[in-house]
């Protein structure tokens, strides 16, 4: 394990990855900050210009976005109360408490070391953890990983759906037809391509994550008539404040932080959970940690109301990359997003990951520190300076995210007839987005798709058709008892369970 | 029954389903496939059924929770200006090159949400498209086609 570290750090300290680094965290916190715009859409975003480099490097640049992006939402979640992504709603209750008495300042340097111990506590516990479940992972069967496929997407659609777990189901099978246009992996026949040629080689990945996310957000927002940046307006985004941080306060995150992180993590390894769920979690157990006294303050601007879920969405965020590194299955949205990329770089994530390409392996795990520390000192300072963005207009913030989502496919194919595709998927999932279905659970299924297919097809013909498969291992059985349990108390809750 | 958007949305998804199956049914497979315990139409076909099943729960079950939104309150003008704008910006790329098409779109799309403001509007569009293409070609090296300014010699 060591010399694996050593080659992380050797790869992750290289100049043109440390540089990834701090562009990746830099244009993650203003994407991020954009109310409405998360990680999904920042990584999005950068896909294209990924292709360009070294796996390595466009993972690290990758994962550099995904931290900034929730540092991002950190931000306009306390400085104007609009969360720019769901994990960050619960750093509101007490961040922009908090900013609102004319602490902004201390509220964002809270959030900052908050985040800054929650990942470096999260990326320890993944340098342990990935390299034994990777070895643990070497005895699963294809059974098993269709099961854990068949788990992650149900686990997404339960828990991203608020309680419209069909319309997530929903999705998800759309998802998983999207990904089984254009020629079967084996047979090479081609399906659902209606003669067309620009099909034969299927969706790419980007188009559908750029459709569904970017350009449908941006769409989204001109179809509500709303303005993200409209609260920014109302407030001094130059004086925000004191950063400094008094000995009581201190004192008072370092006992929150411990606890935060563990529990960040674990909810972050678990697929389909994630940040939102990790950061709700964590500010319910800390009301139920600390003094009565204390509890009292908990929506008026409470220190461990706000560090408990900064802390544990962003252990979260490096919990969620142990099921991506290990089974080579995301656990979320923004992870599946990871996947795809991983898969476009002809990298297949996995227990092998370890072993056969052990640079993007320690790599991305040691770069997730690097890009706590940039985070920590890149932003803090720049706060003031960075949060003017929140001001950007919408007249020209969404014709900007217009622009690279069309460019970004351009630069891959060269081809109209993608153009028109993204656009004519863009349109369809702003529809869906205004009746709240959900987008996560798509993406995810069209990235697994494939290997699901693929795991499916190999588990069948092993059991000659059968599907006994699905409970003659134990490990399949647990999981598909798992499955049933999460389907089982979705329907029960959406349908039986009397409303309060 | 009640019927409302999302319902209708169900089984808009419920019709592209039975689509999806009938396709399925007709992928031509290898004879030698045909008997196969899993062949290239296998995996569409379950799917088929699973978006049947999951939007005819959906539009069959009461909705406790329906989400209705009001047109009124929706700007479909601006959005379908976009939407054009994008078409048009994807259609033009190619032929009359990258520079001038996305310039353009930028101008039309930061007029078509409002913005008057025509020195902003100018120089967020030709500038910033000419540095992000000097960015993307000249540093990455990263292809970008343009048949316009290749024609005038400032493009290699």
């Amino acid at each position: 394990m060591i010399e694996g570290i050593l080659i992380g750090l050797k790869t992750a300290l290289s100049f043109q990855n440390l540089l990834m680094v701090v562009i990746g965290c830099f244009a993650g916190t203003i994407i991020g900050m954009l109310p409405g715009l998360g990680p999904m859409t920042a990584i999005a975003l950068m896909i294209p210009i990924t292709y360009g480099f070294e796996p390595s490097t466009g993972l690290i640049l990758m994962a550099g976005v995904y931290y900034g992006a929730v540092f991002g939402g950190s931000t306009s979640s306390i400085l104007i109360n609009a969360p720019g992504v769901p994990g960050t709603v619960a750093t509101s209750f007490d961040g922009y408490p908090m900013a609102q008495q004319g602490k902004a300042g201390k509220a964002l340097a809270i959030a900052a070391y908050s985040s800054f111990a929650g990942g470096t506590i999260a990326a320890i516990f993944l340098l342990f953890a990935a390299p034994s479940l990777s070895k643990v992972s070497l005895s699963f069967r294809s059974p098993d990983y269709f099961g854990l496929m068949i788990l992650g997407l149900t686990a997404v659609a339960a828990f991203s759906s608020k309680g419209q777990f069909l319309k997530a189901m929903m999705m998800c099978v759309l998802g998983l037809m999207l990904a089984s246009v254009g020629q079967d992996s084996l047979s090479d026949i081609t399906r659902f391509t209606f003669n067309n040629m620009n099909l034969s080689d299927g969706i790419s990945f980007v188009l559908v994550v750029m459709a569904t996310f970017a350009m449908s957000e941006a769409l989204t927002i001109i179809i509500k008539g709303s303005d993200p940046t409209k609260a920014a307006k109302q407030i001094s985004l130059t004086d925000l404040g004191s950063t400094k941080l008094s000995t009581e306060e201190k004192n008072k995150m370092i006992k929150t932080i411990p606890r935060a992180s563990v529990l960040g993590f674990i909810i972050g390894v678990l697929p389909g959970a994630g940040a939102t769920i990790a950061s709700f979690l964590a500010y319910g157990m800390e009301r139920n940690f600390v003094s009565e006294e204390e509890k009292k303050k908990f929506g008026k601007g409470s220190v461990q109301g706000l560090t408990a879920p900064e802390t544990a969405n962003n252990a979260a965020c490096s919990g969620a990359f142990v099921p991506l590194l290990t089974l080579g299955i995301p656990g979320s949205g923004t992870t599946a997003v990871m996947l795809g990329a991983l898969l476009g770089f002809g990298i297949q994530p996995g227990p092998r990951l370890y072993e056969t390409n052990p640079e993007i392996f320690w790599s991305v795990i040691m770069s997730m520190y690097i890009g706590m520390v940039v985070l920590l000192i890149l932003n803090l300072p720049l706060i003031p300076y960075i949060a003017r963005i929140l001001a950007v207009p919408r007249t020209f913030l969404i014709p900007m995210i217009l622009f690279f989502s069309v460019t970004g496919i351009y630069l891959m194919s060269f081809n109209n007839f993608d153009i028109f595709l993204m656009i004519g998927i863009a349109v369809v999932a702003t529809i869906l987005r205004l009746y709240d279905f959900p987008m996560p659970p798509l993406i995810l299924a069209f990235v697994l798709g494939g290997l699901m297919e693929e795991n499916l097809r190999r588990s069948l013909l092993i059991s000659d058709g059968s599907w006994s498969f699905l409970w003659d291992r134990p490990l399949t059985l647990c999981i598909m008892i798992v499955i049933i349990t999460i389907v089982g108390w979705q329907i029960y809750n959406s349908f039986f369970k009397k409303k309060l | 029954m009640n019927i409302n958007s999302v319902k209708l949305i169900s089984l808009l998804f419920f019709i592209l389903s039975a689509f999806y199956l009938y396709t399925a049914y007709q992928i031509q497979v290898f004879s030698f496939d045909e008997d196969s315990p899993f062949n290239a139409k296998t995996f569409p076909i379950y799917l088929g059924y699973a978006g049947m099943f999951f939007a005819g729960l959906k539009i069959v079950l009461p909705d406790r929770s329906p989400i209705e939104v009001d047109p009124q309150h929706l700007d479909f003008k601006k959005t379908i200006l976009l939407v054009l704008a994008m078409i048009f910006y994807g259609a033009t790329i190619l032929k009359i090159g990258f520079f001038l098409s996305t310039s353009l779109f930028l101008v039309f799309a930061y007029y078509f949400l409002g913005e008057r403001r025509w020195k902003l509007i100018l120089l967020f569009s030709f500038p910033f498209v000419a540095i992000f293409m000097y960015l993307l070609h000249g540093l990455l090296a990263v292809y970008l086609r343009d048949p316009l300014l290749k024609y005038i010699g400032i493009m290699g």
